[in-house]
This record gives C-alpha cells, sequence and structure tokens, in this order.
C-alpha cells in the first residue's frame, strides 16, 4: 500500500497548495498549510513501513513544530485583526509596492 | 500481500480523506472549512493506524483534530468569522485558474516521483519489524529512537515551544496605548 499512500499524499499536498493560492482568508490559508503538514506525515509514515521507525520520530517533530506556527500565526492574525479589522489578505497590503 | 477487506478499508479513507479536503478548500464558511479540515484529519489517522503506526495515529486525533483544529475555533469564534466574508474570499478567474495549473503542476511531478522505484533500505531489514514492535509496543518502538539518536532535536523542540507560547502571549497581548 506504499504507492497508494504516496500517491494520496501528493493529492493532499495539491489540494492544499491549490487552497494556500486561491483563498483570501487568512485562517482558511493557515489550514491549507496544516493540511500540506498532513500529506507531508502521511509521506513519512508510509515510508517508515519500509525504512524503520525513524519516520514517525520525524512525524512527532512536524506535529510539535505545526503546534508551535499555529499559536504564533494565530496570535498574528489576532493582532492584524484588532488593527484592521479584517482578516482578507486583500486589505492587508501594507508592504505592497 | 493485504487482505481484500485491508485495501477496501485503505481506498475508503483514501477516497473520503480526499473527498473532504475537497470540500474543505471550496467551503465559504470558515467553521465549515475547519470541520471539513478535522473529518480529513480522522481519516488520515485512520490510514496512519492502518499503516502500523498506531502510536501516530492516536496523536493525530489528540493533538491535530483535537488541539490545533480547536485553537483555530477559538481564533474564528474570538474575531467573530463565522458568517462568510462581504468580499470575495476565492480570488477571481484568473487567480483560479493560474492557482489550478500550478496545483496539477505540482501533482504531476510528485506523481512522477513516486512512479520511480525506491531505494533500498539503509540498513538492512530496518523497516517495520514486528519482532522489535511485539518487544517494545507501539509507543516503545517510536520512543527508542526519539530519546537516543533524536534526544538534542528532542530537547530543541521543548525550547522552540516555550518560544512560541511567550511569543504567541506577546503578540496577541492587547496593548493600552492610551495608558502611556
Amino acid at each position: 500500500m506504499l504507492a497508494e499512500s504516496l500517491a494520496l499524499s501528493a493529492v493532499l499536498f495539491s489540494i492544499g497548495a491549490i487552497g494556500v493560492l486561491t483563498r483570501r482568508n487568512a485562517i482558511i490559508i493557515f489550514m491549507c498549510v496544516e493540511l500540506m503538514l498532513n500529506a507531508v506525515n502521511l509521506t513519512f509514515v508510509a515510508l517508515s513501513k519500509v525504512y524503520g521507525t525513524a519516520g514517525q520520530v520525524f512525524v512527532v517533530f512536524v506535529m510539535t513544530v505545526a503546534a508551535a506556527e499555529a499559536a504564533v500565526g494565530l496570535a498574528i492574525i489576532i493582532a492584524i485583526f484588532r488593527h484592521k479589522q479584517t482578516v482578507n489578505l486583500e486589505n492587508i497590503n501594507l508592504l505592497k509596492g | 500481500m493485504p487482505n481484500f477487506f485491508y485495501q477496501v478499508n485503505f481506498y475508503l479513507f483514501g477516497l473520503i480523506a480526499i473527498a473532504s479536503s475537497i470540500t474543505f478548500v471550496t467551503r465559504k464558511s470558515p467553521v465549515a472549512a475547519a470541520l471539513w479540515l478535522v473529518n480529513t484529519m480522522f481519516c488520515l489517522a485512520a490510514l496512519y493506524v492502518m499503516l502500523e503506526a498506531q502510536f501516530i495515529g492516536v496523536i493525530q486525533v489528540l493533538v491535530y483534530a483535537g488541539a490545533i483544529m480547536v485553537v483555530f475555533l477559538f481564533v474564528v469564534m474570538l474575531l467573530n468569522l463565522g458568517h462568510p466574508a462581504e468580499i470575495a474570499d476565492i480570488r477571481g478567474k484568473w487567480g483560479r485558474l493560474a492557482a489550478s495549473l500550478l496545483g496539477l503542476a505540482l501533482l504531476a511531478q510528485v506523481m512522477a516521483l513516486a512512479g520511480k522505484r525506491l531505494p533500498e533500505p539503509f540498513t538492512p531489514g530496518g523497516g517495520y519489524n514486528p519482532d522489535v514492535v511485539r518487544d517494545l509496543g507501539a509507543v516503545g518502538s517510536v520512543a527508542q529512537p526519539l530519546f537516543n539518536e533524536y534526544l538534542l532535536a528532542f530537547e530543541l523542540t521543548s525550547v522552540l515551544l516555550l518560544v512560541a507560547i511567550v511569543g504567541a502571549v506577546v503578540i496577541g497581548r492587547r496593548r493600552r496605548i492610551d495608558a502611556r
């Protein structure tokens, strides 16, 4: 079932990437990034069956980094919302030239 | 060769995962999107269990579906974003087309890579070994490398979590400009 897992992981990663590119809501973009991390985790787990349990250890690390990223990112979104009253990326264009 | 029941369940959970992730990307309301993403994560947890990674499956449900997504839903609730946005949330026709093309190109690339023959394991017999799992248990076989070979990375992870906690509190704090 290794090939099927890798294919499923590729599909989920692409859906996440398309979501990041098409959506404008910052929170939904964050969730799409989480979906991409999940797809990578599936690759790690599928390959750990062939190459040893080190892959599962990496999944634990990826989950920790995802948790830290979600905490800091959502705090930034809250700070931006206090400032701008929106999370739509169209209206957050301070760095636009 | 896995048996028929195993294969049917594997494809079932895989298809549900793909379907709910597509639904997740296309939902307008952030709450509906978050719940579809939770569904995807549950399917992935089932797949982890079927791939002999039971501990990762449990952690997936507890940490991802239980903790991270709840934080997302809390932020949606705090900022009162539950209703669909008044400005168009999804990019226009050209943006959508470009994103789809880019996504399809990415998919083709990864699929082409996945079609290649995989390299041999670095250490012979390094893959999933039922004897090791019987000796150490499903958790022990993950903990063994985590606390030996990857101990330094594990300790650095704790520093990362501390920094993230402090950073989240500092950034999310309400500043009183008028009090200064």
